[in-house]
C-alpha cells in the first residue's frame, strides 16, 4: 500500500534518493559512532564483561533462573486469567441486566487501572492478611495483579470474539429450538474460542512485558531482576541490558510470529466463519478501545 | 475517615502523573510521526529503520527502557539531562525520554495504520496532479490520516496514562511511587488501593469519552 505514495523512481528520483539515503546513514553512524566511543571510554567493551556470556556460569545461575521465573508468572497468569475472563466476558453478554451491569463496571474498573497499582496492592494484601512466605510473596502479588488486569482484557477479548461470529450462527442455534447456555457451549463459544487465538497470544506478550514491573518494584526475581544481580556480580552494565533486552525481543518475537501465523491460517481456512481477533485488536482492548467496540474484531478487513 | 491522607501530597503526585503524561505524549506525537513518514518513505534505508525501531521497541518491556535511562544514559553515556545536580529533575527527563522513546512506537503503527485506510484514489490523484511525496504526505495523506487515527491514537494515550507508573521504577514522584510509600505505612490499604485507583479512573475516563467524541465528530465520511 505504501508505494501508492510514489511513483517507481526515475532518474531524477533515483538521485534524490541516493542524497537521502547519504544524509541518513552518516546521521546513524556519527550515532553509532558516539555510542560506540563512550562505550568504549567507558570501558564497557572490555572482552571481560561479555565472556560471561559466553560461559555457562552466567546463564546457568541468573539469566535461565530469571527467564524461568518470567515465563512461569506469565503462564500462571494466563491459566487463570482465561478462565476469569471468558466468565466475565459472557457475562456482559447476559440477557439480564444486572449482570451485565456488574461484569462491565468490573471490567472498566481493572481495565482502567495501572498494573503496577495493581500488583504493589496484592503483595501490601498478602503481607496483611495472608501467611504467604516472603520468598513466595512477590511471585504470588504478580500473578495476582496480572491475573486482575489481563482478566479483564481477556473478558473483552471473549466479548469481542463472540460478537464478531456472524449472527446467523446465534439465529440458527435459536432456530433449531438451543437453550441460551447450549447455544453458548455448542455453537458460539467453539467458534469464538478459535477466533480468540491470535488475540491470546498477542496478550501473552503484554503479560511478559509487565513480568518485569515486578522484578523491578516488587524484588520478584524474573529476567530484568537476574540482569542486576548479574550486573551486581560482573559489573557488566550495558552489555548485561544488550543481552536482557535481546532475549525479550527474541521471546516476543516469537510469540507475535505465532500470533500472527495463526492469524493469516484462521483468514485464509475455508471452515468457519473467517472471525477474526489479531493483534490491532489486542493494542486497543489494552489501551481501553475508544473508538467503540463496533470496530474490533474487524481488524484485518478493513 | 480520610486521615490517612494527611502528610500525603496525593495531589501533588498525580500532578507528576499528568505532567509526565503530557509531556511524552506531545514528545510521541512529533517522533511517531516522524517514524511512520520514514516507514512509508520512497527511501529504502529509511524504512528499514524505522521498521526495525518499531520492532525492537514494541518487543522491549517499558521497564527494562525506563531503567535503562537511567543506569545506561544518565550513569554510562553521562545523559544528565541539563540537570546533573537536581536529581528529580533528571529522573523526570530521564523517564519522559523511555516513554516517548516507547510510545512514539505505537503511535507509529497507529498512524502508519491510519495511512493505509486513506483510498487509494486520494494518493493515486495526488500523484497524478504531480505532488511530490512530502506534498503527497502533508497535503493530502496525513490531514486525512490523522482524523482517522483520532481514536486510536486516543487509545495511545491512554495507554500512556497507566504506563507512566513505570516511571516510580527509577523514584519519579508520581502516583504509583506514593502509593507504594504509603500502602506499607499506613494501616488503611483498602481504602488507599482504592483512592490512587479512583484517581486513574478520573484522568483516563475524561480523555477516553472526550476523544471517542471527537473522533466520531471528525471522522471522514466515507
Amino acid at each position: 500500500m505504501s508505494s501508492v505514495l510514489y511513483d517507481t523512481p526515475g532518474p531524477r528520483a533515483k538521485r534524490r534518493n541516493v542524497i537521502f539515503s547519504v544524509i541518513f546513514t552518516v546521521l546513524l553512524v556519527l550515532i553509532l559512532w558516539w555510542v560506540w566511543r563512550t562505550l568504549d571510554d567507558k570501558g564497557q567493551l572490555e572482552w571481560s564483561l561479555w565472556e560471561p556470556f559466553t560461559e555457562a556460569q552466567a546463564w546457568t545461575t541468573y539469566l535461565l533462573p530469571g527467564l524461568g521465573d518470567t515465563l512461569k508468572a506469565s503462564a500462571l497468569a494466563m491459566v487463570i486469567a482465561l478462565p476469569l475472563g471468558a466468565l466475565f466476558g459472557i457475562s456482559r453478554l447476559s440477557d439480564h441486566r444486572w449482570v451485565r451491569a456488574t461484569a462491565s463496571t468490573v471490567v472498566e474498573f481493572f481495565r482502567a487501572i495501572p498494573v503496577l497499582l495493581l500488583m504493589l496492592f496484592a503483595n501490601e494484601f498478602y503481607v496483611r492478611y495472608s501467611d504467604i512466605s516472603s520468598e513466595q510473596r512477590p511471585l504470588y502479588a504478580v500473578v495476582t495483579g496480572l491475573v486482575l488486569y489481563n482478566a479483564s482484557v481477556l473478558a473483552e477479548i471473549v466479548r469481542a470474539g463472540i460478537l464478531s461470529l456472524p449472527r446467523g450462527q446465534s439465529e440458527a442455534a435459536m432456530a433449531v429450538g438451543l437453550r441460551k447456555g447450549q447455544m453458548m457451549t455448542n455453537v458460539l463459544l467453539p467458534q469464538a474460542v478459535t477466533a480468540m487465538l491470535p488475540a491470546i497470544v498477542s496478550q501473552l506478550v503484554v503479560i511478559v512485558k509487565d513480568t518485569a514491573l515486578g522484578g523491578v518494584m516488587l524484588g520478584f526475581t524474573e529476567l530484568l531482576n537476574s540482569r542486576g544481580t548479574l550486573a551486581a556480580n560482573y559489573a557488566n552494565v550495558i552489555p548485561s541490558f544488550i543481552v536482557v533486552a535481546f532475549i525479550y525481543i527474541v521471546l516476543n518475537f516469537i510469540l507475535t510470529t505465532f500470533a500472527s501465523w495463526l492469524e493469516a491460517r484462521l483468514r485464509r481456512s475455508k471452515k468457519g466463519t473467517g472471525a477474526v481477533l489479531g493483534g490491532d485488536d489486542v493494542d486497543d482492548i489494552n489501551a481501553g478501545e475508544v473508538g467503540g467496540t463496533a470496530t474490533i474484531g474487524t481488524g484485518g478487513k478493513k | 475517615m480520610f486521615d490517612f491522607l494527611e502528610g500525603y501530597n496525593v495531589l501533588g503526585a498525580f500532578w507528576m502523573t499528568v505532567k509526565l503524561t503530557a509531556l511524552s505524549a506531545v514528545g510521541s506525537l512529533v517522533w511517531g510521526t516522524l517514524l511512520a513518514a520514514m516507514r512509508v518513505s520512497p527511501v529504502p534505508l529509511m524504512r528499514g529503520f524505522g521498521t526495525a525501531y518499531v520492532n525492537i521497541v514494541r518487543n522491549i518491556p517499558l521497564t527494562v527502557i525506563i531503567i535503562f535511562t537511567s543506569l545506561g544514559l544518565a550513569d554510562i553515556f553521562g545523559m544528565t539531562m541539563g540537570a546533573p545536580d537536581d536529581f528529580d529533575v533528571q529522573g523526570f527527563r530521564l523517564a519522559v525520554l523511555g516513554l516517548v522513546a516507547y510510545t512514539a512506537a505505537f503511535v507509529c503503527e497507529a498512524i502508519r495504520s491510519g495511512i493505509n485506510t486513506v483510498p487509494l484514489g486520494q494518493a493515486e490523484a495526488a500523484r497524478a496532479i504531480g505532488l511530490s511525496f512530502s506534498q503527497i504526505l502533508r497535503l493530502v495523506i496525513l490531514p486525512q490520516a490523522f482524523r482517522t487515527v483520532i481514536g486510536p491514537l486516543a487509545n495511545v494515550l491512554i495507554a500512556l496514562t497507566k504506563n507512566t507508573t513505570v516511571a516510580a521504577a527509577i523514584g519519579v514522584a508520581e502516583a504509583a511511587l506514593l502509593m507504594k510509600e504509603m500502602i506499607e505505612n499506613e494501616a488503611q490499604t483498602l481504602a488507599i488501593g482504592a483512592v490512587f485507583a479512583l484517581g486513574f479512573v478520573v484522568l483516563t475516563m475524561p480523555t477516553g469519552l472526550f476523544l471517542g467524541w471527537l473522533s466520531k465528530r471528525l471522522a471522514v465520511k466515507r
